[in-house]
């Protein structure tokens, strides 16, 4: 183990389950205030709709009412006519330059990866999709030409329903047909698991389509000089996009440069290769103008990817003592009209997750990806996570129902011992570490479980009106997407590793350099407070540069709960190689052997002497270069590649209660306890911040969300009026602590906390809607649980019919 | 084209401009004033709440015209002598913004809403900010923050 290694993990290193408190004298683990912070607050932002070119004109595409037609006819021509426009184009005009989205995830043998055009030429899919553009001197002009463009439709039918979509002879979103793919997994005898199974639970779980509705819509801004192109977009993806975009549109990679400014959220929604990026790019290279592209609200909800979308049958086998046999789960996914980056890939990432943190003899999956005449989905916080935890945490807590017994004691029978880890799931994946124990029974403790359970006896003896729920859900996820070899193995086109590097700058400041691309995350902060305890420099002179490929020049940037897991580590590891540059340096100067040498407090220090030198020293007489030892570089700037070898799992028990009137069918979130454990923390400020939105996420996706379309294919929640996001209004405070089991996985022992919160608390929160119900006969509430919805399940069992 | 006189962050401007321009976009695209982000086109997320008069208002749902000899405060002109007002100092603390973009509105309203209420509940502040949406935190620290600058507030009211 390395000095460095000793000093950051060594004495943190917590017995299972426990916190350590911090020792006072490292930033990891402080909640440091963020560096972030002041620039947005005051305004000084540089969101992407904020920026100016000089000549810069603007574009605004005409999208298609039809979800799906024949285009027989665009006439621009007239539009072309109004002051102010520049320029006019249908999809005809592009089709023979603008190439195919690109689909960076064929997930089986048989994937169907039907063409994508940025713009329409012959057929649009799906509503919102883009026909034709005008690019003018600025956005009401634009607007106002928009109108003037005329386009015929040859209707065709709109494929709405998935299991419709299946029938044979039923209409195609494709010539290819509406089956886009299907997998299926299995580990070990699963008929045999079922055969004779004293307990089956046998349940069909409907997951919405959700709008991801990241704050920021999106904004792109295109410009070229005539030999080289700079596109800036609202993307949580730089350094993918470049490549992306240079395979789609044939603008040589080293000759365009990404950036991703401020962008104001992403959740997934960002992480795409966008018709409107291609797009710009095109239009600045045939006019030679900065081109820039702001979406609207209304736009956004129509043609950023949306989420979810799986129709979920799951079966589950048990002994009747409840401990769990096998495990089968048949999906079908809504894939859209297109595969978009990574479309297919979002259902396959659930595929491991059903067993979840349970024990079993045998599982199966089978996936069905579904071609409609919808916008696409793909990734959205947690992405096929969130899903397959929603529907193993739903049955568990009817597998209690059965049973007749508490709803945490059936997942104590079944789940892995925390001295049970290492442990390899069968579905393959070998979770390094974790105790289930310890972050249930701290969360028990803050909710005051038996306590609320005995209120919720009190109001079923006496039939009050309004039901006490409790919903439990112990989730696990796999996190720090991903280890390259892994990720080759599911076929996804790229690696999943992280780049950072340390400029020692002459002063003896420091710029790190991220390949992660942050939008929200407080990147800046914490890996300026990794770098401070590794090189032992004041966090005030580190600074975190990112989100340019000019300036970070690699990088796999920031979903899956990646960032800290792969990217932190990279910047530790990089840090690392800083040091040992600087201690050959350092011997030189003071005259001794390197092994001399011990590093203390940003120092070199020549044991048994007074003699040192800092590192900040180190660094300006790199610079000066004056009297460097044989072979040493004048820098000491070193940067590192970290490819993890597994995947992260971080784990948590969130426990809610909610009061049902069911005479109306409203739903009130009393309590909501959290207890995480993401392994070790860096900045727990953040970490709880991300818990905090990512249980808003859960809540609203279990209460409050959908994207409805009609039978025609129209989106009728394609504004922020119609398609519910909770506010402060809607939402209770809630309660948040962790448990501390570091990862083993990675020198800093941590997990990953992105999406934690998403995929714990959906479940929560409709099994503690469900369990209020239970008494009355209800076994289901379709999400959202909206009171119509509860009010209607509540009636339905009346009359004696299960909802 | 009308001729409009608006004074923003104490700064006066004569500005011609179409009846069907919106403030929001005379701020941003004229004046520069790009502090004040768009979130939506419904009114309905608050990104781009600014004083209008003393009083907050959704600036996309307010035409340039109607804010005619009217002083307006963004996010930009919150600040005196160089520092920040109390409850962006409080959003700060409290750790009130990840992705920011909800920002200069969430402060905006919650401002205004201690107009009414010095000293507001939790309750109070929930459906006071029930006009400004934010995806990246569940409210929980901005609720921390808008109580915090409350205290400040009155603190510097009492001892200015």
């Amino acid at each position: 183990m390395t000095e460095l290694d000793a000093g950051l993990v060594g004495e943190q290193i917590a017995e299972s389950g426990q916190i350590a408190e911090p020792d006072g004298r490292g930033e990891i683990g402080r909640a440091r205030r963020r560096k972030e912070d002041a620039r947005l607050l005051t305004g000084h932002t540089r969101w992407t709709d904020n920026l100016q070119q000089p000549g810069m004109v603007h574009v605004m595409f005409l999208r298609s009412p039809m979800a799906h037609a024949r285009i027989t006819r665009v006439d621009v021509s007239a539009a072309r006519e109004l002051p102010g426009v520049l320029a006019a184009y249908s999809g005809q005009d592009f089709a023979d330059e603008q190439g195919s989205l690109p689909c960076a995830w064929p997930v089986s043998e048989d994937i169907v990866i039907p063409d994508h055009p940025p713009m329409a030429v012959s057929e649009v899919r799906y509503v919102g999709e883009a026909v034709a553009c005008v690019v003018a001197s600025d956005r009401y002009r634009a607007a106002d030409a928009l109108e003037a463009i005329e386009v015929d439709y040859e209707p065709l039918p709109a494929v709405m329903d998935m299991h419709d979509a299946l029938i044979p002879g039923s209409p195609k979103v494709h010539e290819s047909g509406n089956k886009a793919f299907s997998a299926t997994i299995t580990s070990g005898d699963v008929e045999a698991a079922f055969r004779d199974a004293p307990v089956v639970i046998d349940r069909t779980y409907i997951q919405q389509r959700l709008i991801p509705s990241a704050m920021e819509p999106r904004a792109v801004l295109a410009s070229t000089d005539g030999d080289s192109f700079t596109l800036w977009s609202s993307t949580q993806i730089p350094h993918v996009l470049r490549v992306m975009l240079a395979v789609t549109t044939g603008i040589p990679e080293h000759r365009l440069r990404v950036i991703a400014p401020d962008v104001g959220g992403g959740f997934g929604s960002k992480l795409q290769v966008t018709a409107e990026e291609v797009l710009c790019l095109l239009l600045t290279r045939r006019l030679g103008r900065p081109v820039k592209w702001s979406e609207s609200r209304t736009e956004g909800n129509l043609t950023v990817h949306h989420g979810r979308d799986q129709i979920q049958h799951i079966r589950l086998a048990a002994e009747a003592d409840g401990r769990i046999r096998g495990l089968r789960v048949e999906l079908l996914a809504d894939m859209g009209a297109y595969l978009m980056l990574v479309t297919p890939g979002v259902p396959m990432l659930g595929s491991s997750m059903f067993n979840a943190i349970y024990k079993m003899d045998a599982y199966e999956f089978a996936c069905t990806g579904v071609f409609t005449t919808k916008m696409p989905t793909d990734a959205y916080r947690g992405a096929g996570r969130p899903e397959a935890t929603y529907a193993i945490e739903r049955v568990m807590d009817e597998l209690a129902a059965e049973l007749g017994i508490d709803p945490l004691e059936a997942r104590r029978r079944n789940w892995i011992r925390h001295d049970e880890f290492p442990y390899t799931t069968i579905s393959g994946l070998t979770y390094d570490s974790g105790n289930y124990e310890a972050a249930t029974e701290r969360a028990m403790a803050l909710f005051g479980y038996d306590k609320l359970r005995a209120e919720q006896v009190d109001r079923r003896d006496r039939g009050d009106p309004v039901q006490l729920g409790i919903g439990v859900s112990t989730y696990t996820e796999m996190c720090g997407l991903a280890p390259s070899r892994m990720l080759g193995m599911a076929n996804y086109g790229a690696g999943g590793w992280e780049h950072g590097s340390v400029r020692m700058l002459p002063t003896g400041k420091v710029e790190v350099v991220t390949g992660t691309s942050p939008h929200g995350q407080g990147h800046v902060t914490s890996w300026s407070q990794i770098a401070a305890d590794a090189l032992g420099v004041p966090f005030d002179d580190i600074t975190v540069l990112h989100g340019d490929t000019a300036v970070a020049h690699k990088g796999m940037d920031t979903y899956g709960s990646r960032s800290l897991v792969i990217g932190g580590v990279a910047v530790l590891q990089a840090c690392e190689k800083v040091k040992d540059k600087a201690r050959k340096l350092a011997a030189h100067l003071l005259e001794c052997s390197p092994d001399d040498l011990e590093f203390e407090a940003g120092a070199f220090k020549v044991r048994g002497t007074g003699a040192s030198r800092t590192i900040q020293e180190l660094a300006f007489a790199a610079f000066t270069a004056h009297d460097l030892p044989e072979g040493v570089e004048a820098r000491l700037d070193a940067d590192a590649t970290y490819d993890p070898e597994n995947y992260s799992f971080p784990h948590g028990t969130h426990l809610c209660a909610v009061e049902v009137d069911t005479e109306t069918g409203m739903i009130r979130i009393r309590s909501y306890v959290a207890v995480d454990d993401v392994g070790k923390v860096v900045n727990p400020l953040i970490v709880e911040g991300q818990v905090h939105g990512g249980i808003a996420q859960g809540v609203a996706q279990a209460l409050f969300e959908e994207a409805v379309y009609d039978a025609d294919g129209n989106l009728l929640t394609a504004t922020m009026a119609d398609y519910l996001l909770p506010s402060a209004a809607d939402l209770p405070a809630f309660t948040t602590d962790r448990t501390e089991t570091p990862s083993t996985g990675n020198p800093l022992g941590v997990k990953g906390v992105g999406e934690a919160g998403t995929i714990a608390s959906t479940p929560a929160v409709v099994n503690a809607v469900v369990d209020a119900l239970r008494p009355r006969g209800v076994h289901d509430v379709q999400m959202p649980c909206t009171p119509e919805r509860v009010w209607r399940a509540v009636q339905g069992a009346r009359g004696g019919a299960r909802s | 084209m009308p001729r409009i006189t608006i004074t923003v962050d104490g700064v006066r401007y004569e500005e011609d401009v179409e009846p069907r321009l919106l403030l929001v976009h005379l701020l941003r695209e004229r004046l520069g004033k790009t502090g004040t982000p768009i979130g939506c086109d419904t009114s309905n997320c608050g990104a781009c709440t600014v004083m209008l008069d003393g009083r907050s208002v959704k600036s996309c749902s307010v035409l340039a015209v109607q804010a005619d000899g009217c002083d307006v405060v963004t996010i930009e002109g919150l600040g005196a002598d160089g520092s920040m007002h109390p409850m962006q100092r409080a959003f700060h603390e409290e750790h009130a913004l990840q992705c920011g973009y909800c920002t200069p509105g969430m402060v905006m309203a919650a401002i205004d809403l201690l107009r009414d209420d010095p000293d507001p509940s939790e309750e109070t502040i929930r459906h006071g900010l029930e006009g400004n949406l934010c995806r990246c935190t569940g409210y929980c620290n901005i609720v921390r923050a808008v109580k915090r600058g409350a205290q400040e507030m009155g603190r510097e009211v009492r001892t200015p």
